[in-house]
C-alpha cells in the first residue's frame, strides 16, 4: 500500500488563534483559516510521518471515526490544501525540512 | 464580515496581538524632512535579543509582523533576522526605501516569502522626491529597487506620504506605481517627532489642499461615498474601540520599548526588562488604552463623526489626552464631508472664550 507524507509549505505563514490555524500565502496574499481537522493534519505534517499515521493517531482518536473512512476524507484533504500551496505531498518522507523552525508554530 | 474581519474580531475577544510593527533601527541612508524618527543608533537591541523577541511575538499569537526603521536593510544582520522571523512563520511585511536593494538583495526578498514590500515614494520627478530624502540620486535608486522587486515576483507598494513640498506630485506617483506595477496608497498624515516636537507640521498640507485630494476619484476611489455626511452615531460606535493600536497591535522600537502603536509614543515597558506577553496582558499603559471606548472620549462622544472618524488616539495623546480629539483628524473628516466636528467646535468655543481669536469656519 503506497503511503503519503505531507509537509508544511514554506511559502506560507501561519498561526494557530483559537484553536484554528490562520494561513497566509506569501504568493497571492490569499489568507485561509483551517477547520479542527485540517488544523490537526497541518500541525502533524511534519514531512516524516505517514498521512495514515495521522489519521489513526490524532484524527480516528479526536473523533471517535472508522480509520478507512477518516483516511478517505483525510486524503481528499491533504490534497485540496496541496492544491492551494498550504502542504506539500510527497510518497516518500521528507528527510530535511527546509524551515526548521516550523514545528515552533 | 470578511475572513480578515472575523480575524481581527477573534485575536481581539482573545487579547491577542496580531499585529506587531517591529523598527530594528533607526539609523537611515535617508534623511526625509518629515521623518518623526531621530536616527541614534545606540542601544539598538542586538541579533540575539531580536531573535528572542521574535520567539516571544510567536509564543503570544502574533500573526502580522511589519519589519521597519530607519532603514531596516542598514542592519548587517537584516536578513538573518528575516529569515528567523519567516522560520516562525510570521507573515512578514518589510518596510524599506529600496535605496539598498540589488539583485541579491530582491532574490533573497522573494526565496524568504516576504508577503509584501513597502516603499516611500515621494514623486515621480527627482528633484522633488531627492529634495525630500536629502539623498541626490535616490529616486533612481529606489525605482530601480522598485523594479527589481517586482521582477522577482514580490508584491510592492508604494507608499506617497504627501506634503507640501510634493502636493502636485501624487498623480505622477500613482502613474509610476500603475506602470511598474505597484500598488498605490496615498497617506496626507505628518506627525510629530517621538519625542514631541512638532515642528514637523509645518509640512502638512492646507485644508484646501486636503479637499482637492479627497475631490479626485483616481486617490480615493468612489469620492461620493468617500464623502458622504458621517451617519447617526450607533450604539457600535458608543461601545467600540477608536483603532486597533493596543487592541490587537502594539510597536517595539530599536531599544526593545513596546508602544500601542508607532505613533503613540507612551511607554508600556521595554522587553530586554520583562517578557513581552507580560507586558501585552499586564502593562497599566495598555490597560488604560485598552479601556477607552467611543463613549468615553471627551469631545468626541459628541461628534458627528464618531463612528466614521479616522482619530489617531496616538496622535490626541500627543496633543496632551488620549481620551480627547485629534486635531489633524478632526481637520479630515471636516474637510471630507463639510460637516464641522465637536473638536474644532470646541476649540472655537474656547479661542472665543478666552478673548484670543476668532476661527471662521468657512463653508464647503
Amino acid at each position: 500500500m503506497s503511503e503519503t507524507y505531507i509537509s508544511r509549505s514554506t511559502t506560507v505563514a501561519a498561526r494557530e488563534l483559537g484553536g484554528e490555524m490562520i494561513i497566509m500565502s506569501a504568493t497571492d496574499s490569499t489568507l485561509f483559516s483551517l477547520n479542527e481537522t485540517a488544523t490537526i493534519i497541518w500541525q502533524a505534517a511534519d514531512g516524516k510521518t505517514s498521512l495514515r499515521e495521522i489519521v489513526e493517531l490524532r484524527i480516528c482518536q479526536e473523533f471517535n471515526v472508522e480509520p478507512e473512512e477518516a483516511y478517505r476524507d483525510a486524503a481528499e484533504l491533504a490534497q485540496e490544501l496541496a492544491d492551494l500551496g498550504i502542504l506539500s505531498l510527497s510518497a516518500e518522507p521528507v528527510l530535511e525540512i527546509a524551515l526548521e523552525a516550523s514545528k515552533k508554530s | 464580515m470578511s475572513l480578515m474581519a472575523q480575524l481581527n474580531q477573534r485575536a481581539l475577544l482573545r487579547n491577542v496581538p496580531l499585529s506587531v510593527h517591529l523598527d530594528v533601527t533607526y539609523r537611515c541612508n535617508e534623511r526625509c524632512e518629515h521623518c518623526y524618527l531621530d536616527h541614534d543608533g545606540d542601544g539598538e537591541m542586538n541579533t540575539a535579543e531580536i531573535k528572542t523577541l521574535l520567539d516571544q511575538l510567536a509564543a503570544a499569537g502574533v500573526f502580522f509582523l511589519t519589519i521597519s526603521g530607519g532603514e531596516p536593510l542598514i542592519r548587517s544582520d537584516c536578513f538573518e533576522i528575516i529569515e528567523y522571523a519567516r522560520a516562525l512563520r510570521f507573515n512578514v511585511k518589510f518596510k524599506t526605501n529600496a535605496v539598498l536593494i540589488r539583485e541579491k538583495q530582491a532574490r533573497r526578498l522573494r526565496e524568504l516569502n516576504v508577503e509584501q514590500v513597502q516603499i516611500s515614494v515621494y514623486s515621480h520627478r527627482a528633484e522633488v522626491h531627492d529634495g525630500i530624502s536629502k539623498v541626490p540620486g535616490s529616486l533612481k535608486r529606489t525605482v530601480a529597487g522598485i523594479r527589481l522587486l517586482k521582477a522577482h515576483g514580490l508584491k510592492v507598494t508604494i507608499a506617497n506620504v504627501l506634503m507640501k513640498g510634493n502636493l502636485h506630485d501624487a498623480e505622477g506617483v500613482r502613474q509610476l506605481a500603475a506602470e511598474i506595477g505597484a500598488h498605490y496608497t496615498l497617506d496626507p498624515t505628518i506627525t510629530p517627532m517621538m519625542n514631541g516636537d512638532t515642528s514637523l507640521l509645518r509640512l502638512r498640507i492646507s485644508p484646501d489642499s486636503l479637499r482637492t485630494v479627497f475631490q479626485n476619484s483616481d486617490l480615493v476611489g468612489n469620492v461620493d461615498e468617500f464623502c458622504a455626511p458621517p451617519p447617526p452615531v450607533d450604539e457600535g460606535a458608543m461601545e467600540g474601540y477608536p483603532c486597533s493600536a493596543g487592541h490587537t497591535a502594539c510597536y517595539v522600537s530599536p531599544r526593545g520599548e513596546v508602544y500601542p502603536c508607532v505613533q503613540f509614543p507612551i511607554s508600556c515597558g521595554n522587553v530586554r526588562d520583562q517578557e513581552f506577553l507580560d507586558i501585552w496582558q499586564n502593562s497599566p499603559q495598555l490597560l488604560e488604552v485598552r479601556g477607552i471606548r467611543g463613549k468615553d472620549l471627551t469631545t468626541c462622544s459628541s461628534c458627528n463623526h464618531l463612528g466614521t472618524c479616522t482619530r489617531c488616539p496616538g496622535l490626541a495623546y500627543m496633543e496632551g489626552n488620549m481620551r480627547g480629539p485629534s486635531t489633524a483628524d478632526c481637520e479630515k473628516s471636516y474637510v471630507r464631508t463639510g460637516v464641522v466636528s465637536a473638536g474644532m467646535l470646541a476649540r472655537a468655543n474656547s479661542a472665543t472664550a478666552s478673548g484670543l481669536i476668532q476661527i471662521n469656519l468657512a463653508a464647503h
